[in-house]
């Protein structure tokens, strides 16, 4: 009997905590959306902002975020997934790789305000690029760096090693074997890596707010080396710097529901193309 | 490309193919083999046999150097191919590769079509006219006795072929490299007793023109097949090696006695 009681007791708690957490995402996600919804309209995803921010829309954001996570992307992946198939594929265990392995390690663990700081002492000032698409792009793609690696080293691993060898026993070298066989195979999970680590990067305020982003511009950007709005940093300013701002908390909310449900789309797309890979798996 | 290896090269008897001299294989610490020594003629079928982890698998990939992709794997002694001790530094192991080819335990078609999976090795090997490749895949499928059963679905995946004929496959796609020699790993232990027997069938007609090693734990099957028969015993030794009747119908070793009448294995 006490046996019975003390596995019921624990799978209770458990499933408690369990609820708890769902109940936690729900509540954010709903608030957000309840708030936020009657906000949204073609007007506030077309528009520039109007009257010192307090009308309006947040095209200029919206687009800011878009080239600012595209320019990470090309930043980041050629970078990122070349590293990752060299210590996948190559590296044997020398010391000097495992001092490269603690050291993406490490770079996963430095808070997001160290990656801004540095940003703008690296990219902005020391290299001269100044606040701009650029800047932000190279500073959230260091940013992301780990994460892809990670996600690519484990996508490579996750190819059956009876295809490395089937290649290698034909007369492959080891570079054919990971281009022709092992890379194809690989590709789906290193791309749903990608679009996690563009998650990341569509949702980070602080990298940008030296480096890249502006309180409000005029005109949209036509050059890498523009400064730009982004929706994490729109959202940031108008809660606490704009004029007004306890008048535009409908904006606000509004900005907020955006920036999640773009970031909900990726981390969904990625889920699902995943699944999708593992069913379609047959070896 | 000149080639380190040359087929009538010096220090091999005529009709050699592998002369393998006090062979030990470590995997770190541990020992595989234990000073093997063997002459594996040209152009007949060698069977290795013996129960599992005597390093019969070990021994094939020593054969063709594929031991490598283990870091801690270490072989000592001497291998010889075609004039040349493979084991040997400077060997170079891509040109060793395209002359000695492998089929595995379990059949390894790449997720690409048939005719890419055929058409692998020479495409790596440089063949780019496709009138060439196509008469190449077209050949080596019908060595394989597979081209009547996939020559109108060249284009479909590999994965849709059954098990045995995706073993065929893959004997076609190592084939297709035109090699001197071809390991076999157990390349029946997945498969079925119908599919076997076309792959043991493809053997014999195979040593006409390869040298054939293959590894097995079924003695019924190095009875059908091989002509010599090579028994290892736990701890990586070669306790006997001979033509294989004569193996199976008067062994000198006792061990080898109770393992090929089924005393243990």
């Amino acid at each position: 009997m006490n046996r019975v009681w003390s596995q019921r007791t624990a799978f209770a708690l458990l499933g408690l905590s369990a609820l708890a957490v769902f109940a936690a995402l729900a509540v954010v996600l709903g608030f957000v959306t309840v708030r936020g919804a009657p906000a949204i309209s073609w007007e506030f995803l077309s528009a520039f902002p109007r009257r010192g921010m307090t009308e309006g829309g947040i095209f200029p954001a919206l687009l800011g975020t878009f080239y600012l996570v595209l320019g990470t992307v090309i930043v980041s992946l050629p970078l990122g997934v070349g590293a990752a198939i060299y210590l996948a594929e190559y590296a044997e265990q020398r010391s000097w790789i495992r001092v490269v392995r603690i050291g993406v390690n490490n770079l996963a663990a430095v808070p997001s305000i160290v990656f801004g700081l540095f940003g703008l002492a690296f990219f902005v000032k020391a290299l001269g690029l100044g606040v701009s698409i650029l800047s932000g792009a190279l500073t959230l793609g260091l940013m992301v760096m780990p994460l892809l690696i990670r996600s690519t080293e484990e996508a490579l691993n996750a190819v059956p090693k009876e295809f490395r060898e089937g290649a290698l026993a034909l007369g492959a070298t080891r570079w054919q074997a990971v281009r022709s066989v092992v890379l194809p195979v690989a590709v789906p999970g290193i791309l749903t890596g990608a679009i996690l680590a563009v998650g990341r990067a569509a949702g980070e305020t602080a990298p940008i707010m030296f480096t890249a982003a502006a309180f409000y511009t005029p005109r949209l950007p036509r050059s890498p080396l523009d400064e730009v709005m982004a929706l994490p940093y729109h959202l940031y300013v108008m809660a606490t710097e704009s004029t007004a701002f306890w008048r535009t908390r409908h904006l606000q909310f509004g900005t907020a529901l955006v920036l999640l449900g773009l970031v909900l789309i990726l981390y969904l797309w990625a889920a699902v193309w995943r699944a999708r890979i593992r069913r379609r798996k047959r070896w | 490309m000149v080639s380190q290896f040359q087929p009538a090269g010096p220090a091999m008897e005529m009709g050699t193919a592998f002369s393998v001299q006090h062979l030990s294989f470590f995997y770190g610490q541990e020992r595989v083999l234990t000073d093997v020594s063997l002459d594996i003629p040209q152009r007949r079928i060698t069977s290795i046999v013996g129960p599992s982890g005597c390093g019969k698998s070990t021994f094939l990939r020593v054969l063709n150097r594929l031991y490598e992709v283990v870091p801690s794997a270490r072989a000592v002694g001497q291998v010889w191919f075609e004039g040349r001790d493979i084991l040997a530094r400077g060997t170079d192991v891509v040109d060793l590769r395209r002359r000695v080819g492998m089929v595995f335990q379990k059949p390894n078609p790449f997720p690409k079509s048939v005719y890419e999976n055929v058409a692998y090795a020479p495409r790596i090997h440089g063949v780019r006219k496709r009138r060439v490749l196509y008469d190449i895949v077209a050949r080596a499928l019908g060595q394989a006795a597979l081209w009547e059963e996939v020559h109108t679905r060249l284009g479909k995946s590999a994965f849709d072929l059954s098990g045995g004929q995706q073993q065929r496959l893959c004997i076609a796609r190592a084939l297709a490299m035109e090699p001197k020699v071809i390991l076999m790993d157990e390349p029946t232990s997945a498969l079925d007793p119908t599919a076997t027997a076309k792959i043991e069938d493809l053997i014999t007609v195979l040593k006409d023109t390869y040298t054939v090693v293959i590894v097995t734990h079924n003695m019924q099957q190095a009875a059908r097949v091989s002509d010599l028969a090579a028994v290892f015993l736990t701890g990586g030794e070669m306790v006997e090696y001979d033509e294989t009747n004569r193996i199976f119908e008067n062994p000198n070793d006792k061990r080898v006695e109770d393992y090929v009448t089924g005393k243990f294995g």
